[in-house]
């Protein structure tokens, strides 16, 4: 007999749940459907296929520390700044609450990941956002986080390569949290001004205050496909126009076409694609 | 007085908008249009005039008046393109040597399809970066409605000023309720629990200062605004370096955490 659940339904908390849909989902059973070409998967396989559908090539949501493991150079990862937490600085409703269940579900302290790592042999400064915290929203500590990170960069004259997703800025926080938008573009331009290098890897769901900000301000850019990425959400557009949005709108592939990301990498190529745009930009290959 | 009541002032019908202050505060102005890429937005009035009789930048977020002109205003909702004529007036103040001043009322940035096909995120993004390394002064001020990221994009200042009954937020009070409550009668809660009254902001230390509204006639007020533009533009001793320091500075202390 087939347990109730073992088969987990997907549920999208950015567009509702629809059918059809590309419902990306951690899975947490043993045995996941794929929501594009609804094939079943055995759990494990999708994770040691780096959450890719092996059948339809669709990228799952995939946590923070995954991303960072994937990416750099086995044993270099120093993590940094992960001292820093959040409390309730406006006494805002339920928001210590919330606090507490997303450190519970994700495991992590906040909804970014930052460190040093090697990357192809190259030193290299990282960011990983964490969609499970708090939908990655970005609060005062992701922006201090950010911040302290790209002074880092500039001081220790890296590049940075980050992993954006996110619903955008964190309410509870209010105006402070509109104000990391300004702060991390801040501290991105000082990066940039002095020569470094930045590649924002956008995944999905990259929208809100994070697109409006440093997702956007990559030297490179480059997507995972299909990967939701836009400043207003699809609801809030439909809300507000009163339509049905055309398929594949704000999607990767739409951003491609409208000049918004240089390119739509899949994930297991990735590594490959950024090692080869560190070594192009390396100072001493100048 | 209540947040909410704040959030209805700032809104409220027969309130000055921002081309009430350009006119009443400044001399000459003069109108440029366009991005030079795409198109002119006109939810952003943007152009040079005296202040004082030395020239100055001034690019505006205008709701508009009546309901043909709100209209024609996109009810102050910026398009991409509105973004990237403010920067483009931005980088020109910077090349002549003129301070800029920003008038910000809007209720966020246009939410729609053409927005997003051209990208208003990174229109915004832009700004954010470009405004806080600007070889020039810039003053911001909240003069009714300052909604999220759409009010940002003009809003990265030496200083930031708000009218007393101006409201400057992450998110609408209304989006919040129904967001957070599922309610959208929730509203007064929200608004106060947001914290976006220019008195909840100046304790914030977000802004620099509120100007008073209280009792006093739009003549006193537009005055006394002209005095206090015209010191804080002209008569700052700052270097450009020491200016583009204050302002990443004032930036970059904002926020709550602990270790």
């Amino acid at each position: 007999m087939i347990k109730k659940g073992v088969f987990k339904k997907p549920n999208n908390i950015l567009e509702g749940a629809q059918e059809n849909s590309a419902i990306p989902q951690v899975p947490d059973k043993i045995m996941t459907s794929c929501p594009v070409c609804k094939a079943m998967l055995i759990s494990e396989t999708l994770d040691s296929n780096a959450f890719i559908c092996p059948k339809c090539g669709h990228h799952f949501r995939i946590k923070a520390r995954r991303r960072i493991e994937l990416l750099v150079d086995a044993d270099t990862f120093i993590e940094l700044f992960d001292g820093l937490l959040s409390h309730n600085v406006l006494d805002f409703p339920e928001y210590d609450k919330k606090l507490q269940k997303a450190m519970q579900e994700s495991g992590e302290k906040e909804a970014v990941i930052c460190g040093r790592a090697r990357v192809g042999g190259f030193d290299c400064a990282i960011f990983a956002m964490e969609s499970s915290f708090m939908m990655g929203s970005m609060g005062s500590v992701v922006g201090e986080k950010l911040s302290l990170l790209f002074e880092y960069a500039t001081e220790n004259r890296i590049p940075v390569i980050g992993f954006t997703v996110s619903g955008g800025a964190r309410m509870q926080e209010g105006i402070l949290s509109l104000m990391q938008m300004a702060k991390v573009s801040g501290s991105v331009k000082l990066h940039s001004d002095s020569g470094g290098l930045y590649i924002a890897v956008l995944t999905d769901p990259t929208t809100g205050g994070i697109t409006a900000s440093f997702a956007m301000e990559g030297d490179i850019i480059i997507a995972e496909p299909n990967a939701l990425i836009g400043f207003a959400g699809p609801r809030v557009i439909e809300d507000t126009i009163r339509q049905k949005l055309p398929a594949g709108f704000q999607r990767a592939e739409f951003l491609l076409e409208k000049g918004f990301v240089d390119a739509i990498v899949p994930r297991l190529m990735q590594k490959e694609y950024l090692v080869r745009l560190l070594a192009m930009h390396a100072r001493e290959a100048i | 007085m209540e947040a909410i009541d704040r959030v209805n002032a700032a809104r409220a019908k027969g309130r000055p908008t921002s081309i009430s202050f350009i006119n009443r505060i400044f001399d000459d102005f003069t109108e440029f249009h366009g991005d030079r890429r795409y198109a002119d937005d006109k939810a952003i009035i943007g152009g040079i005039a005296w202040l004082n009789n030395r020239a100055v930048t001034v690019i505006a977020l205008e709701k508009g008046i009546d309901t043909k002109d709100k209209i024609f205003r996109y009810f102050g909702s910026a398009h991409p393109e509105g973004y990237r004529k403010a920067l483009r007036l931005m980088k020109q103040a910077e090349k002549f040597h003129r301070p800029v001043i920003c008038l910000v009322d809007t209720s966020g940035a246009y939410c729609g399809i053409g927005a997003e096909e051209r990208g208003q995120g990174q229109a915004i993004a832009e700004n954010l970066m470009e405004m806080m390394t600007l070889k020039t002064p810039v003053i911001s001020l909240l003069v009714g409605e300052g909604g999220s990221g759409g009010a940002l994009a003009l809003a990265v200042a030496d200083q930031v000023w708000m009218m007393e009954n101006s409201v400057y937020s992450v998110i609408s009070p209304e989006g919040c309720a129904s967001i957070l409550w599922k309610d959208s009668t929730k509203t007064s809660e929200a608004a106060k629990s947001l914290k976006l009254t220019a008195e909840d902001l100046l304790k914030l230390g977000v802004i620099e200062k509120i100007i008073p509204e209280g009792e006093q006639n739009w003549d006193d007020i537009f005055a006394s605004l002209k005095k206090e533009f015209a010191e804080a533009v002209f008569n700052n001793n700052c270097s450009i370096e020491e200016l583009m320091k204050k302002r990443y500075n004032r930036f970059r202390r904002m926020g709550g955490s602990r270790k």
